[in-house]
């Protein structure tokens, strides 16, 4: 089997880290709430806080969701904080409300929000009363989901950890897979390893709550995103083994994780062979096709998802691109330790950020495809630098084989569309 | 404590964003942990402005909380002006770090900062956006504008347009035209493209036009308490609105009210023949209570519609709302509950919405056509093209935005009449529309499959199977022969003729709908 040696020194593993504190233009980890609820269709997700949670969830939905949607904003008022009124009789009526309304609704989450932690809301305390009132209906959980704790795509890290502690135990040898999906990729992954003779597979988290995975001493668990580290910690509590791989984006990234994962249930090289050589054949073909526009060309990574640094491998080791600066929120190499081995050193690796002092940077740099989130893509457009938003990230099928093409695709069209579009006048 | 779903207004900071992020040379320094940096989007997204609002936020983190948040504040506030140099900084502080009182006002108070440093208090966890863009007008205002001399010809200020506010930039090029037809100059337009010096002018104006009252009207009063400036109360949307708009600028300024009707259409659309299927059109209200007044008075007297319901979610400005539903004979909705409002509309079963970013949802679900009239709006309600709402061009563009949900004239007439028709039935929706034909839910749309409530016409989805199925005195079976011609009356009246058949089946004390029974309703409320 080729595996690709990792560069024996200078990897970016050993890179030095520019921390930077100042003005962070991220989301918080509310946001993940957007994709969880419809991962996971018998939970409702009831943020406690104020009119801003809210206005972040509509606006960061970008296009609303039609149906009613499976999360809310417990919106606290001034009689809560003056403490005219015991926020959590009040927090028990809204849920008891919500619950009569919802009866399909299985799990709550109460997620914490900003002003919930600064009033020191203890919604641990408020989800253990009300599991109690609403057993064995409805499982109550909490979490924070707060801009003061988290960053963006740490709200689902945040969600899954906290269902962990309620997981059955069992001692099963057993595969879990974790982190939450789009449905068609999850069934490429567990059709992959089936086909090679691995399972049982269980999913965290699972898309009912009855299906919950079981965990114990016999639990092997890979992540599916690489920012999941606590509920990686976590599930390394309730005796569970972690297995440690590069994240499967792009043909080899897949092939790394799915083979960290055959060596662990020890399946022979033929099998593993049978089983991938046709998806990574046209996992390479697709990506041959969607990174002609990308070789040769410089990216700059703004931090945002935490998807940067595995992307960062995608895009220098199978698109041909090279890295100018690859920003993460926070870096857990636990997590992402795998990818800085293959990334030869040269790139900036820079974790937290003062937004105006990066933007110095691009604008230095002027490289060819800025990742960066929502707020900042637009504005750099009109400063004539190319832009990729990192929200869709998240929101797209990317990882696997089969979305290898796609994944190398996001970051090529807009590179393909300024060079399509003629807007000038004719001379 | 209050659930929400969806929220009409964003908090009071965001209002005050708006404002900052219309200005130029103003810079507004929040202190705010680091997920509120979402609001970047409003604006560099839905509203596709090309610069990052001149926001700087202090993103303080947990961590920080025991510690020197204040310090932290400082630190930014001083980083902000040396990077940017505005010639004023507003400051103030989102939901979050007004819990922990560092009184950001006061602290840049202390800095010695070279140009005019405005605090802003915006209660967040008891006022709203509209709130917040008001205020912080105002205070802007107070801390600028200062008595001068008025120019020797009559001028006026426009007062009101922000940035994310619907169609504000085009509003604005059809209220100069009219000024400009009166001989009228413009001083300045505030907050929208103003400087802060710009405001420092405000004073040399004779009078001010508010555009948007949800945005200045504070700000107006306290220019005619101190300089002594009277405003404008008519607001220029519709064509009746917009003459009465010119009589009042007229009266105030002391000029002739000239107006230029050559681009005025919409009179001569009305009436042609073409639109008397427009007669009658039941269509509900909801939105900022001065859209929805507006469009009330175009509704029934420029497009002959009648109006079944209004409401608005500004609770500041449901005064004048309440007394304009009375005129109309309705019970006015004054809410910011968006469930409480698509119970509402379905309650109704209107032909048409006429209201905001979420009707289009509502609207949506039930399977109604709908208009956009006011914010909150999205991102395609930022047209590249010039889309006023006010003054002439902005009635001829109402004309053509309400008429185009609908399903035309002639093309209703065919629709009723062939209506088993493989490719031309009424779940195509207009023709018109294409591929994006509103697909009629089971909600204002087909014909009940089951025994249902008609105390509630909710249109809940089926929730759970477990729950019983509704028995009782208040319920109301269809029998098949009557269901089936239900399902051929077009959609676009179907929720009305169900909706008044289970009336009359109601009032006759009747538990089965039959065919007769359909088509005795129907000759009752024949008009």
């Amino acid at each position: 089997m080729n595996t690709p040696t990792p560069v024996p020194s200078g990897t970016c593993r050993d890179a030095p880290i520019l921390k930077e504190r100042g003005q962070r233009e991220v989301f918080c980890g509310l946001t993940g709430i957007i994709w969880l609820h419809r991962k996971m269709q018998d939970a409702f997700f009831l943020v406690v806080g104020s009119r801003t949670c809210a206005h972040l969830l509509q606006s960061a939905a970008g296009v609303m969701i039609f149906a009613e949607p499976r999360f809310g904003t417990a919106i606290l008022e001034e009689t809560d904080l003056a403490g005219m009124a015991d926020a959590h009789e009040e927090l028990d009526r809204e849920v008891a409300r919500l619950l009569s309304r919802r009866p399909d609704i299985k799990q709550l989450f109460l997620v914490g929000s900003c002003p919930s932690e600064v009033i020191k809301l203890d919604l641990a305390r408020a989800a253990e009363r009300l599991t109690q009132i609403h057993a064995p209906h409805v499982r109550v959980l909490n979490y924070s989901g707060s801009g003061i704790e988290t960053t963006f795509t740490q709200g689902e890290d945040a969600c899954l950890a906290s269902m962990v502690p309620v997981l059955p135990t069992t001692d099963q040898r057993e595969l879990m897979l974790v982190g939450a999906l789009p449905d068609v990729v999850e069934d490429q992954a567990v059709s992959l390893l089936t086909q090679m003779g691995i399972g049982p597979i269980r999913v965290l988290p699972a898309p009912r709550s009855a299906e919950a995975p079981g965990i114990g001493p016999n639990t092997v668990f890979a992540c599916l995103q690489p920012f999941l580290g606590d509920t990686a910690a976590a599930l390394t509590r309730r005796g569970a083994r972690m297995i440690q791989a590069p994240f499967p984006f792009g043909e080899e990234g897949t092939t790394l994780w799915l083979r960290a994962i055959a060596e662990e249930f020890g399946v022979d090289e033929d099998t593993f062979d049978r089983v991938t050589a046709a998806p990574r054949a046209r996992a390479r073909k697709a990506v041959a096709n969607a990174s002609e526009a990308l070789r040769g060309k410089s990216i700059f990574f703004m931090p945002d998802s935490q998807l940067e640094i595995p992307l960062a491998r995608f895009l220098t080791r199978e698109c041909g691109m090279e890295a100018i600066e690859i920003g993460q929120p926070y870096i857990h190499k636990g997590l992402v330790g795998p990818d800085l081995d293959l990334i030869p050193a040269g790139p900036t690796i820079s974790e937290g950020q003062d937004v105006d002092r990066q933007l110095d940077r691009v604008r230095a740099a002027r490289p060819d495809l800025t990742i960066c989130g929502l707020g900042l893509a637009n504005p750099l457009e009109a400063e004539g630098l190319t832009t990729k938003w990192a929200i869709e990230l998240v929101f797209t099928p990317v990882h696997f084989y089969e979305q290898a093409g796609d994944l190398a695709g996001l970051f090529s069209r807009p590179i393909r569309r300024r060079s399509l579009l003629n807007l000038e006048a004719a001379e | 404590m209050k659930l929400t779903v969806w929220t009409y207004e964003g908090p009071p900071h965001v209002g005050a964003m708006r404002v900052a992020t219309a200005m130029r040379g103003l810079h507004y320094v929040l202190h705010a942990p680091q997920g509120d940096t979402y609001a970047d989007l409003l604006f560099t997204m839905i509203e596709r402005r090309d610069h990052r609002p001149p926001v700087t936020y202090t993103t303080f983190e947990g961590r920080d909380l025991g510690e020197d948040t204040a310090g932290i504040f400082k630190q930014t506030c001083q980083d902000a002006y040396d990077r940017f140099k505005p010639q004023a900084i507003i400051v103030g502080a989102s939901c979050t770090a007004e819990l922990i009182q560092d009184d950001p006002g006061g602290l840049a108070e202390t800095m010695n900062i070279p140009v005019p440093v405005i605090p802003l208090e915006l209660p967040s966890y008891q006022r709203k956006e509209n709130f917040g863009s008001d205020e912080t007008f105002y205070q802007i205002v107070r801390a600028l504008a200062r008595p001068m001399d008025r120019t020797p010809a009559a001028t006026v200020n426009i007062l009101g347009p922000l940035a994310l506010g619907f169609r504000h930039r085009d509003d604005i090029e059809e209220v100069k035209g009219l000024l400009y037809e009166m001989g009228i100059g413009i001083n300045v337009v505030a907050p929208f493209d103003a400087t802060p010096e710009d405001i420092t002018r405000l004073g040399a104006a004779h009078a001010n036009v508010v555009m948007y009252p949800e945005h200045a009207e504070t700000a107006a009063r306290h220019l005619e308490k101190t300089l002594g400036q009277p405003y404008t109360k008519t607001i220029p949307i519709g064509v009746g609105a917009t003459h009465d708009f010119v009589a009042e600028v007229a009266q105030i300024c002391g000029v002739e009210p000239k107006k230029d009707l050559s681009r005025l259409r919409q009179p001569w659309w009305s009436r042609s023949v073409d639109s008397t299927y427009l007669t009658g059109k039941r269509v509900f209200l909801f939105g900022d209570a001065t859209h929805v007044i507006a469009a009330a008075r175009i509704a029934r007297d420029e497009m002959g519609f009648e109006v079944v319901g209004l409401g608005c979610y500004n609770r500041e400005f449901a005064r004048p709302l309440r007394a304009l539903a009375k005129q109309f004979g309705l019970t006015p909705l004054i809410t910011d509950d968006y469930l409480e409002v698509e119970q509402a509309i379905a309650d109704a079963a209107p032909e048409m919405i006429l209201g905001t970013q979420m009707e289009r949802h509502i609207g949506k679900r039930l399977g109604i056509p709908c208009a956009v009239i006011s914010a909150p709006v999205h991102v395609q309600d930022f047209p590249a093209r010039y889309s006023p709402q006010m003054g002439w061009e902005g009635a001829n563009v109402i004309f053509d935005t309400w008429i185009h949900p609908l399903v035309m004239g002639l093309e209703e007439h065919l629709l009723a009449m062939f209506r088993e028709d493989f490719e031309f039935h009424d779940e195509a929706g207009p023709s018109h529309h294409g591929g994006h034909a509103p697909k009629p839910s089971d909600a204002g749309g087909p014909a009940p499959q089951t025994p249902r409530h008609i105390s509630g016409t909710k249109m809940d989805e089926p929730r759970s199977d477990e729950g019983p199925a509704p028995t009782g005195a208040d319920v109301m079976v269809w029998l098949a022969d009557a269901e089936k011609e239900l399902k051929k009356i077009p959609f676009f009246v179907r929720g009305k003729a169900r909706r008044n058949t289970e009336k009359f089946a109601a009032d006759q004390g009747l538990q089965e709908i039959s065919l007769d029974t359909l088509y005795e309703a129907k000759a009752h409320f024949a008009r």
